[in-house]
């Protein structure tokens, strides 16, 4: 899908309030939105919110040979999606120079800073090491993707637990999270990334920049530092001029935002690790906020069980019967049977029935040759009917074939198109009939 | 037109009568009988004799006739209006949805930012799946020597003369008589924003809350499409800002916590 494009009095308006020192959403010029951090129910999986920004990181590891050239050291993979319910600009598969951007950025953030130590990954030199991969998927793009991608990447990693070894010899043990407790990745420390966004050729800097900031800058400076003070990236994109004062005056803002950054994920690391000591919930599932949308507001409305089951036997009483099921095989030749006969080809039927628009059909009988073995029979059923003892199928596919086939039980058929294909080619074939559904116009 | 339609098999589907919905959540599948044809439920009915029997009966958004009455497509609360003169006189039936994502319908007024010139047309990103096409023509005053100022990235506020799922939509800004009426070019500053569409048809209706309050704060402009954008202009940024932080925040506050808003704004 395109982006939605900028219009003229949306720059215009956003370069003005800029100028007189003004965001949208009335931060400050070196305000950080909200950062939240929620955990997952495994270990190494986090939700970093960063404002409306989201992205999803995942750590998962491996046994692997090492690098012929690196035989003590283990692995590291990185991978950024921009996944396209982010925004309507990003599509699957493209390969555009933003993603390529921001995962040399979060490489470079933390492979190259050494911040994971993969000696420690090694397992038998030479032979196997632990891979670690640490995927990063955006979910709904706001602005400052680098950051919250950045975060997300850390703290994924310092809340991931790997499996316990132990080599004795030439023999080496994996234990399960039930034989022993998983052990941490050994960190030394955390790199953050922040953003600042130049507008007016250097004139103003925003911290943080939203989605709508970002559109109208002029280019982007981003500083990858830890709470020792230590810079271990910093990338200057966008084509402008930076002064060194300038580029000095934003490391100092930098050291401040990551102590603070720091201090809160440590505070997320450790209640998670209480929660989970002490047995309570922990997972996506408790951290969802709870927002109402208060333009259409009703009480909760009591409903009606009375009636259930007379209602319930009304609908079973009133939906056809399977018609009669028809046991007898003709024997023609040895690997040869028949059961029951196939209905008239409707391929005819179809056409002009596509031209007018005609009503839903019932399901009607069909019938099917299968291997001798198995029993056929016809059944009349509808998707609707819920008998109690009867599995239900549920498809919203107008393409998808679902017959669930159980020996000796009735084969249940959607009403869309069913076309059972014999696996003998030997076998005499029948036509099924193919019905489409047709939703009413 | 349809032929014959076969009753609906029971199931999950429910068939009550309409008024008893008013103001109930309905959701897609429920059938919805009319007055008029609660005596023939469960026969086939040709779909001639679907008229009320004191006017026409307006089927709105979220509804589709079928045998026996109105057959709900979108989940939602059900509204009604009841029979009166004009143009539905047996009264009106929709369903109030909520939603973010904007589909093109005909005859709705919508906010829509230049893309492009292609010959005598111009390119309008209205929110929906294709651009919009705009004649140049279709401005109020316009003729081939005297073609409108339009720039790609100007915001357009037209209305719908064609939208439907098979063809791109086209809009105009003129109404059926060729006068303007409010639509055209809209001005270079203010600001432009998105909200959900029930947000947008909640500030449409008339004598809405929000709009009156808000206007006690300051004076502005204000330019609502029905694609869920709006444009505001106020006199200063600062004062633009605090209404767009408002109307954003509408969406999720009560009135109360409003007026408690809004009674601190005008305090400072």
């Amino acid at each position: 899908m395109k982006a939605t494009p900028l219009s003229n009095c949306e720059s215009r308006f956003l370069l003005r309030a800029i100028q007189e020192r003004k965001r949208l959403d009335g931060r400050q010029c070196y305000d950080y939105r909200n950062v939240r951090v929620s955990f997952g129910a495994d270990y190494g999986c986090c939700v970093v919110e960063l404002g409306k920004t989201r992205v999803l990181a995942q750590v998962s590891c491996e046994l692997v040979p090492p690098k012929p050239n690196r035989p003590t050291e283990g692995i590291l993979f990185f991978n950024l999606e921009l996944s396209p319910m982010a925004a309507p600009g990003f599509e699957p598969g493209r390969q555009s120079e933003l993603l390529v951007k921001l995962n040399r950025l979060i490489e470079r953030c933390l492979r190259d800073s050494k911040c994971i130590d993969t000696e420690s990954l090694c397992v038998v030199a030479g032979e196997k090491v632990w891979q670690i991969r640490l995927d990063l998927h955006l979910l709904n793009h706001d602005g400052n993707i680098i950051d919250a991608a950045s975060i997300a990447g850390i703290v994924a990693l310092c809340h991931f637990r790997r499996p316990d070894v132990s080599v004795q010899g030439e023999e080496v043990t994996v234990y399960t999270p039930e034989e022993r407790d998983p052990v941490p990745l050994s960190i030394h420390h955390m790199p953050i990334c922040v953003s600042f966004a130049f507008f007016q050729q250097g004139t103003y800097l925003l911290v943080d920049p939203s989605e709508r900031e970002e559109r109208v800058m002029d280019g982007l400076l981003v500083i990858a530092m830890n709470k020792h003070r230590e810079i271990c990236t910093i990338q200057s994109s966008g084509g402008i001029m930076l002064v060194k004062d300038q580029v000095l005056r934003c490391s100092k803002i930098t050291a401040v935002k990551v102590a603070e950054i720091t201090e809160l994920i440590q505070k997320a690391l450790e209640n998670d690790q209480k929660a989970r000591k002490e047995g309570g919930k922990f997972g996506f599932a408790e951290s969802i906020p709870n927002q109402k949308i208060t333009a259409f507001k009703m009480d909760s409305a009591a409903v009606d069980t009375n009636s259930v089951e007379e209602q319930a036997e009304e609908i079973i009483a009133n939906a056809d019967p399977p018609s009669e099921v028809f046991a007898k095989p003709i024997l023609h030749t040895p690997g040869t049977a028949q059961i029951g006969e196939g209905i008239e080809n409707s391929w005819g039927d179809l056409e002009e029935s596509e031209v007018e628009e005609a009503a839903e059909e019932e399901g009607e009988s069909e019938a099917a040759a299968f291997e001798c073995q198995k029993m056929e029979t016809e059944d009349t059923g509808t998707m609707r009917e819920t008998k109690k003892d009867e599995p239900i199928v549920l498809s919203n596919s107008e393409e998808e074939e679902v017959v669930i086939l159980e020996p000796e039980e009735l084969p249940k058929k959607t009403r869309t198109q069913t076309n059972l294909k014999q696996e003998n080619p030997s076998k005499r074939a029948f036509n099924k009939r193919r019905k489409k559904k047709r939703a009413a116009h | 037109m349809r032929g014959a339609v076969r009753p609906l098999r029971g199931g999950a589907a429910m068939a009550a009568v309409a008024e008893d919905c008013v103001g109930q959540v309905v959701l897609p599948g429920d059938v919805l009988l009319l007055p008029a044809h609660l005596d023939e439920e469960g026969e086939r009915l040709r779909l001639g004799d679907g008229a009320a029997p004191r006017g026409r009966l307006l089927c709105g958004p979220g509804l589709r006739r079928c045998a026996g009455g109105l057959l709900v497509i979108k989940c939602g609360l059900l509204r009604q209006r009841q029979a009166s003169g004009g143009a539905a006189a047996g009264g009106a039936y929709w369903v109030d949805s909520q939603q973010k994502r904007y589909v093109p319908v005909k005859g709705d007024h919508v906010i829509g930012i230049v893309t492009g010139k292609a010959g005598d047309v111009f390119k309008v990103d209205v929110g929906g799946s294709e651009q919009a096409s705009l004649p140049y023509l279709a401005f109020e005053g316009a003729t081939k020597r005297n073609r409108p100022n339009v720039q790609v990235g100007d915001l357009i506020y037209g209305q719908f003369l064609v939208a439907n799922k098979d063809v791109e939509p086209e809009m105009v800004c003129i109404d059926s008589n060729g006068r303007s009426s409010g639509m055209g070019i809209i001005g270079q500053d203010g600001f432009l924003f998105k909200v959900s569409l029930g947000l947008i048809r909640k500030l449409l209706a008339p004598k809405c809350e929000i709009i009156q309050e808000l206007s006690q704060l300051y004076p502005f402009e204000l330019v609502l499409g029905m694609n869920g954008r709006i444009w505001v202009k106020a006199k200063t940024v600062q004062q633009t800002l605090i209404i767009v932080n408002i109307l954003e925040a509408c969406e999720y506050m009560t009135a109360e916590q409003r007026k408690q808003a809004l009674a601190k704004l005008s305090g400072n």
